[in-house]
């Protein structure tokens, strides 16, 4: 006889699974890389091909060696790789990059239980990490065209040096690293996502407006505040790092605390920290505090709320 | 305008412009004595015993109870013990067709002079709520005549995909949705409003129903967007009127009352014949179906009748569902008969019924955003982790599960394909029963 298949409702499935998902994040980081190569030349895609090739290449030795059920088809090791390696400058070390990547993949994603899992964001800890044990190499950013290393605008406004003009800030003709540096290309794969709802608009919108109402209220000047938000990698770590599903907290509300915590670190930083960046660290930082949002903002069953 | 629901399914509703079919006479009807919520009916006939149709073979057994009747006219055959689809047992009465469809010389249209009455006669009918849950209709009626009460909703949104036979009750029984609306108002003084609820995809309906209806003042016909899930009962109380059903409570406790359409439309039949709740007309739909339609049948007429009739191909089962595909409960036997709240049997194909790849959860919040109810999933597969039963059973409270109406929205969205429902359920009967041993 013919068996029936039997299982709990409901039957039928959203198309919209996890792959397509963080395919959509690649098709959104595209533009960032596009943007990164025209500005810093062909040595971009080294940097960022190495990090992608080396996420995979560790997410899948990590399950084979653990014998764990291999889930690099699922995209997401691509992704960690795409932002870690857009988050470096164009004349990052290679070596640098590969340690990088693996140290993402392995110590911060895969040792905590791989995706889902992991407490920090894999791409903002391996960049944190980078800057901490090779500051010499990887600090600051690469000139345009010539790629030598050379002061972000953030170095120049704190030391007070001349700026590039906000023009070219917005199409990215100044030192960074290879995502950060083109605002427009970033609005761009930020458009697509919220688009494609895979992330709400007001996380990257807080987290950004936070920063230059802050910056603004303690300077007083527009023109610092606005450097502020196109500089550094305040964009592209909004968009891509503070959106991240697995490390921030899972309501609506509890993702705007975060972002707007995001913001408030990343300011006190800029302004009176050692270092003139500060959104890896935000983010990190805000990773840690994702589980306490969460159970602050939980949400209120409708039995049990007033009638209205 | 109160808004709960954002989902948008795909409607699929193929048989929405189709005529009920009736379906030939079965060789057998099996009548389980569980077919609603309340407790299983009590068996009044013997094996061998000649019925006809409408005969009483069952009686209510307490207050939230409803008698069975005979859809067929022959000799009882078998009463024995019978695996329900939900998994549980009850006891299940099989009868042999002679093929006659005599009908029960003592069938006589009800008197009903008072509410009553009225009460008392629906009670006799055996009608359950054919919303879903199956609530025996009697006890509704009592509510609304009882209880301080002052709107009634006769719901018609019908929001899960496939399914059209409320659709159809309001285009071809339309007489009768106004004849049980207006038998309500006479004998219910009480509601102010009687209010019918349509999703906005049965334009059809609404048209039938407003030129019937308009003339009344005490009826409103409301016009909802089409989302899921429109049509559960506390989602469409706030909908239409913003009252919050507390959790536990009945609808009657903040002062409304609802029946779906196709049950006040049988109130209306019922009345004028006597012919009791024998008869069932289920949207019979999905990927194996080759020709979709709406079937009426006897209550107790097996799937594999129903499915032979639309055509089904039977090389290419996967899943035979009892109602739609996001509440539907899977049948495990194609001998197993439709019950008196079947709304829909839909069969999927093979490729259709395959569990789909499952990734770890992400924590993207989907479930949480798209829960009607305003619940978290992810807390209670959280819960149900932890292995003392009592600090399980705290931990579920205090994230309300028992709020959940099992609408299957979470599930649904998820994209990780999670099976956040299974554990829904799971973690409402592990409460229940932790909660149950307590108070013993």
């Amino acid at each position: 006889m013919n068996k029936l298949i039997v299982s709990s409702s409901p039957h039928i499935r959203t198309n919209n699974d996890t792959p397509r998902i963080m395919l959509d994040v690649i098709i959104a980081l595209i533009p960032a890389l596009i943007a990164g190569t025209i500005i810093y030349g062909i040595r971009s895609l080294l940097v960022v091909f190495t990090c992608v090739l080396t996420s995979v290449v560790s997410e899948f030795l990590f399950n084979l060696a653990t014998k764990r059920e291999q889930s690099v088809f699922d995209f997401t090791a691509i992704i960690t790789g795409l932002i870690l390696g857009l988050s470096l400058h164009a004349n990052a070390p290679v070596w640098q990059c590969v340690i990088g990547s693996a140290f993402a993949i392995i110590v911060v994603k895969c040792l905590f239980g791989g995706l889902g899992a992991n407490f920090a964001n894999p791409a903002a800890t391996a960049r944190v990490f980078l800057l901490v044990c090779f500051s010499s190499t990887l600090a600051g950013g690469a000139n345009p065209v010539d790629l030598k290393a050379g002061a972000t605008p953030l170095e120049q406004l704190a030391n007070g040096e001349k700026l590039p003009d906000l023009m070219d800030m917005l199409l990215g003709n100044r030192g960074g690293s290879i995502g950060e540096a083109c605002i427009i290309a970033l609005v761009i794969g930020f458009a697509y996502l919220v688009f494609r709802r895979v992330i709400h608009f007001e996380t990257p919108l807080i987290m950004v407006a936070t920063v230059f109402l802050l910056t603004l209220i303690v300077t007083g000047d527009v023109n610092t505040a606005l450097y502020h938000v196109l500089g550094g990698g305040l964009v592209f770590g909004a968009v891509f790092m503070a959106t991240d599903y697995v490390t921030t907290p899972i309501t609506r509300t509890g993702k705007m605390i975060f972002a707007f915590g995001c913001g408030l670190i990343t300011f006190l930083i800029r302004m009176y920290g050692n270092y003139p960046e500060g959104v890896s660290f935000a983010i990190l930082l805000m990773n840690i505090l994702s589980p306490y949002i969460e159970s602050w903002t939980k949400p209120k069953a409708f039995g049990k709320r007033g009638s209205k | 305008m109160f808004r709960i629901g954002n989902l948008k399914l795909p409607h699929k509703k193929h048989t929405a412009d189709m005529k009920d079919a009736r379906i030939s006479t079965p060789n057998t009807v099996v009548l389980p004595m569980s077919q609603y919520i309340g407790a299983p009916a009590l068996p009044i006939v013997k094996v061998g015993q000649q019925v006809c149709v409408g005969t009483k073979v069952a009686e209510a057994d307490g207050k939230v109870s409803a008698a069975i009747h005979s859809p067929v006219s022959g000799i009882v055959k078998k009463i024995g013990d019978f695996l329900l689809a939900n998994g549980k047992s009850c006891q299940a009465i099989t009868i042999e067709s002679d093929g006659k469809m005599t009908l029960d010389p003592g069938i006589t249209p009800p008197v009903v002079n008072s509410a009553e009455d009225l009460c008392q006669a629906i009670r006799e009918s055996g009608l359950v709520g054919l919303g879903g849950a199956g609530f025996p209709t009697a006890n509704k009626l009592e509510n609304a005549i009882n209880k301080k009460i002052d709107m009634i909703i006769v719901n018609g949104a019908e929001c899960e995909p496939y399914i059209t036979i409320d659709n159809r009750t309001m285009i071809d029984g339309a007489e009768y949705v106004a004849r049980g609306v207006k038998l309500i108002e006479k004998f219910i003084p009480g509601p102010q409003q009687i209010v019918i609820a349509i999703e906005e995809n049965k334009p059809d309906a609404i048209a039938k129903l407003t030129a019937l209806l308009k003339d009344d003042p005490k009826v409103r016909i409301e016009v909802l967007p089409s989302i899921y899930p429109q049509g559960a009962e506390k989602i469409l109380i706030y909908n239409l009127t913003g009252r919050v059903v507390p959790e536990g409570k009945l609808p009657s406790d903040v002062g409304c009352v609802m029946f779906n359409v196709t049950s006040v439309a049988f109130m209306a039949h019922y009345l004028e014949t006597g012919i009791p709740f024998v008869w069932k007309t289920v949207t019979v739909d999905g990927s194996a179906v080759k020709s979709p339609k709406n079937v009426t049948a006897p209550i107790g007429t097996s799937l594999r009748d129903i499915l032979t009739f639309a055509d089904a191909d039977f090389n290419n089962l996967g899943k035979v569902l009892y109602g739609g595909p996001m509440m539907g409960i899977a049948a495990y036997n194609l001998d197993d008969p439709i019950y008196k709240n079947t709304s829909a049997v839909i069969a999927l194909n093979k490729a259709d019924s395959l569990p789909k790849t499952q990734y770890p959860c992400i924590h993207c919040g989907k479930c949480i955003q798209n829960c009607p109810v305003g619940l978290n999933p992810t807390a209670f597969v959280k819960a149900m982790n932890i292995s003392d039963k009592n600090d399980r059973a705290a931990m579920l409270e205090k994230a309300s599960v028992l709020s959940c109406i099992d609408c299957g929205c979470c599930s649904y969205v998820c994209p990780s394909r999670r099976p956040l429902v299974e554990n829904n359920k799971l973690a409402k009967a592990d409460l229940r029963k932790t909660l149950a041993s307590k108070n013993n």
